[in-house]
This record gives C-alpha cells, sequence and structure tokens, in this order.
C-alpha cells in the first residue's frame, strides 16, 4: 500500500468525477486522478503523463527532467564513466 | 515502467559504493562506535534487503529500521477491535492484504475470515466504496491505514461517499503521522541514530519543509529518498558526507517524486476530513501524542467507531517481543529471543515478522534463521 506503482494516463474516463484511465505494465485500472490534475487545465492534457499510483490514486506525477537530473548526477560518480570520458577527449586532443 | 530500471544499475550500484566507503574511511577515524543511519521508511527496509544493501556496507556504517511500515505498528487491540466488528452479520469488513495476517490477541483477520466473518481484501477505498454501492443492504467498513502516502486516499473516499449520500460505508481510521514519532524518537536519550533516510511516499504528500526539525533542533540530517537501490545508496552517500562535513540539513534525492511543498491538493484533502487525535497507539512503541488521525466532527457519521459503538481493546505487547527496541534501532532483529523460534513467518508474534516491509520479516527471508544465534 505504500509502494506506489508508476503508470500511464491513457484516457479521462470520467472529468466530473476525476476518474482516468492508467496503464501499469499491461494491467489497466480506473484511478482517481484529483491529486495530479492541474488547476484551469483541462483534464485531458494528463493522458500521456507517467504518474504513481497509489490504493487506486495517481498522487503524483514523474517529473522526467527530474529523473535525469538524478541519473546525470548518479553517472557523474561513476569514476570508470569518467576515465574513459577523460581518454575519449584526450584522444581527440 | 518509467525509471525503474535507470535507478537499478548494478554498475552505478558499485560506483557510489566505492564513494561510500572512501567517506566512511574518513569519518571511521574520527568516530569510536558506527554510524548508524536510520532508514523510516518499511519500504525503504525492504529494498535494503531485498538487494543485499547492508551486506555491502563498511563495518563502521549501519542502518537502524525505522518505524515508518503502517502495519508493523498496529497494535494487537486495534485487531481485536476489526475482528469484533468483523464478526457482525451485517458487514463486509475491507482490508488491504497487507492487514490481514497482523496477530491480534486471538487471531488475525485472515483467521476470523476462515470463521465466518465476511472479511474482504481490497486494493483502494474506492473498491471498498463500489462495495458499499452494491450491497445496499450490508454495511461496508472500510480498515483506513496508513501514513499520509494513503490519508488522502481514504479522505477522498468519504468525500466521494459523502457527495453520493452513501449511508452503508464507514471506516475504521487507523491513519498515522510520521512527524510526531520522529520527535519521541529524537527525544529518547538512548536514542544514537545519526542520520535519517527520509520517506519517499510521505514526503510526496507532506513535503520536506515538516522535517526541518530534525536538522535545527536534533543536528541530524535527512535525505528523502526513493525506493530502488540506486536511490537508497544515493541517499546514504548524501547522509554520510553530511556527518563528515559536520552538517545537518534536508536533502530531496527523490525530486522526479517529491516536490518541496508537497501535494496541495492531498494536504488539503486531508485537512477537510480528518483531525488530530490526542493521542494514538503504536505496536511495540506505545501512546505517542498527536500521531494519529480520526475524522472530523463533520464526517462522524462515517466513523465506524461511532456508528458501531465500538469498545476499545487495548491488549499489551508480549514481554518476549522486543518489536520496539527493533523500531527504535536498539537491536537487529535476531537479538530478539522470539526470533524465528515462537516467531516466524508462517506464525508470526510480532507485526514486524508480517509484512515484507517488517524488518523482521525482511531479516528472515533473506538472511535465515542462521545468524540468530
Ligand atoms: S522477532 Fe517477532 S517478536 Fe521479536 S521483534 Fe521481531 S516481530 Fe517482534
Amino acid at each position: 500500500m505504500c509502494l506506489g506503482i508508476p503508470g500511464r494516463i491513457t484516457a479521462i474516463v470520467d472529468e466530473q468525477a476525476m476518474l482516468a484511465e492508467v496503464d501499469v505494465s499491461g494491467v489497466r485500472r480506473q484511478v482517481d486522478v484529483l491529486c495530479v490534475a492541474e488547476q484551469g487545465q483541462p483534464l485531458a492534457s494528463l493522458v500521456g503523463a507517467w504518474v504513481l499510483v497509489h490504493v487506486g490514486f495517481a498522487m503524483s506525477r514523474i517529473d522526467e527532467a527530474e529523473a535525469l537530473q538524478t541519473l546525470r548526477v548518479l553517472a557523474s560518480m561513476d569514476e570508470l564513466a569518467g576515465e574513459l570520458d577523460a581518454m575519449r577527449t584526450s584522444a581527440q586532443a | 515502467m518509467r525509471f525503474v530500471k535507470e535507478f537499478r544499475d548494478p554498475h552505478l550500484a558499485e560506483a557510489l559504493l566505492a564513494r561510500i566507503n572512501h567517506v566512511a574511511e574518513r569519518i571511521g577515524h574520527r568516530r569510536a562506535r558506527p554510524v548508524t543511519v536510520m532508514e523510516v521508511c518499511g519500504g525503504h527496509t525492504h529494498t535494503i534487503f531485498r538487494y543485499g544493501l547492508d551486506r555491502r556496507l563498511p563495518a563502521n556504517i549501519e542502518f537502524a529500521h525505522g518505524p515508518g511500515c503502517p502495519v508493523c505498528v498496529l497494535p494487537k487491540g486495534r485487531i481485536e477491535d476489526a475482528i469484533a466488528l468483523a464478526h457482525r452479520p451485517d458487514v463486509i469488513f475491507t482490508t488491504f492484504g497487507d492487514a490481514m495476517r497482523v496477530p491480534g490477541g486471538r487471531g488475525s483477520l485472515l483467521q476470523a475470515r476462515a470463521a465466518g466473518a465476511d472479511v474482504r481484501m481490497v486494493y483502494s477505498p474506492l473498491d471498498a466504496l463500489a462495495l458499499a454501492r452494491a450491497n445496499p443492504e450490508r454495511q461496508v467498513v472500510f480498515f483506513a491505514l496508513g501514513f499520509e502516502t494513503t490519508a488522502p486516499s481514504t479522505a477522498l473516499t468519504i468525500l466521494r461517499a459523502g457527495a453520493e449520500n452513501i449511508g452503508n460505508f464507514s471506516i475504521m481510521c487507523q491513519h498515522i503521522t510520521i512527524i510526531p514519532t520522529l520527535r519521541a524518537l529524537l527525544a529518547q536519550p538512548d536514542f544514537t541514530v545519526d542520520g535519517f533516510i527520509g520517506p519517499g511516499h510521505v514526503s510526496m504528500v507532506i513535503g520536506t519543509d515538516p522535517y526541518a526539525f530534525i536538522a535545527r533542533d536534533f543536528r541530524r540530517p535527512l535525505v528523502v529518498a526513493g525506493f530502488e537501490p540506486l536511490d537508497i545508496l544515493h541517499s546514504l552517500l548524501m547522509v554520510l558526507r553530511q556527518i563528515e562535513a559536520g552538517e545537518a540539513r534536508v536533502e530531496n534525492q527523490y525530486a522526479r517524486v517529491v516536490a518541496a511543498q508537497g501535494n496541495k491538493a492531498a494536504i488539503a484533502a486531508i485537512e477537510r476530513v480528518y483531525e488530530v487525535r490526542a493521542e494514538c497507539e503504536w505496536r511495540g512503541l506505545g501512546q505517542i501524542a498527536g500521531s494519529g488521525l480520526q475524522l472530523r466532527a463533520e464526517w462522524a457519521g462515517f466513523d465506524a467507531e461511532k456508528r458501531f459503538a465500538m469498545q476499545p481493546h487495548h491488549l499489551a505487547d508480549l514481554e518476549q517481543c522486543r518489536c520496539g527496541d527493533v523500531l527504535t534501532g536498539r537491536i537487529k532483529p535476531p537479538q530478539c529471543q522470539s526470533f524465528g523460534r515462537a516467531c516466524a513467518p508462517d506464525h508470526p508474534a510480532g507485526a514486524l515478522m508480517v509484512s515484507s516491509e517488517g524488518a523482521c520479516a525482511a531479516y528472515y527471508e533473506y538472511h535465515g534463521v542462521g545468524e540468530a544465534a
């Protein structure tokens, strides 16, 4: 119940009731999207978004830019990758 | 699944472990005892054991497995309350699967079901509400469990039930909050944890500000973490770097999901539906002031405790069960004399042995009983 599952919003089921269909690894289920809806935006703008689903509720959008940023930080810690980069750039020089 | 594989990359895990080793060596020279970092959340405990991260740490760095597993801190008396309700002939009792096997005083909800009670597992409170719509002649009770991660979903379900005027739906509210408990732990004089890996999905709702007191008043670093192995190692490294530098700050490693301000809609739902309970009991830890939620008077019609005039049970923890000492990081699971003997996953004595997010169950599954001796 505490571990969210990432899924992708595929369709809006009921605009009024804030229900959307989410595809979680091939399993489709209705989820409540009130917590990820943006004020003043039609719900349709959520279609295609990746969200984290907890007990039938989309609780957070997964921020792609932030994910990539964290992965960049992690990659920079990879000393081997750093060495390889250095080798590559020095060969070009 | 998005960003799952990337955060399990074994090559990057090795790179992180190498950095952790470096920092640990530098810190090691200055300290007599190991650095203890508490992962607050049971989901993190699970990741740590599943990927064997605890076995890869240098000798002077230890994880302590914290109280952030709602199933593990379910008091026996509440299970008895739930079972008493479930045995009413007019009631369909619904619960997340995790709570089914938690032992009360005389058995679990699963055993109550075998004995004839109508207990049903649901994935979502919305499924419990759907059962209420489909069975207007029965009373559907939902066992509302969890921290701030799941409190909004129950709140939004109550709002829906209110809007549709569904009269045969109610909840047994066991929602709890982590901040008062962290404060209570930190105030204990023998609490030796040096830093925290903060709960990712609680923080997704409440944001990172509520932890500020941990850094400010108790001078401990806290890093909010994601749930993949690289997230945990990365966060551990961030905590250790702060300790090395003599700093204490709140950092967010899980920015892909957690915003500093949390989720406004979820917080609004919590505030609209619940108020703070004066006292709330935690298994192993006892009563902690202000750590539980209950329905506001306005929503009392959906409160199963009121609807069925429940008489709450209070049952003490068994003396030979050291769940509280495990939850506060004082001992490791095998140091409890019940571990692997009177308490094992197929006959749990304590709730930490029930959920795969409980430290004792995880220890048993991934380390075995061999190390109990
Ligand atoms: S082994 Fe069982 S009784 Fe002992 S601390 Fe763990 S869950 Fe509690």
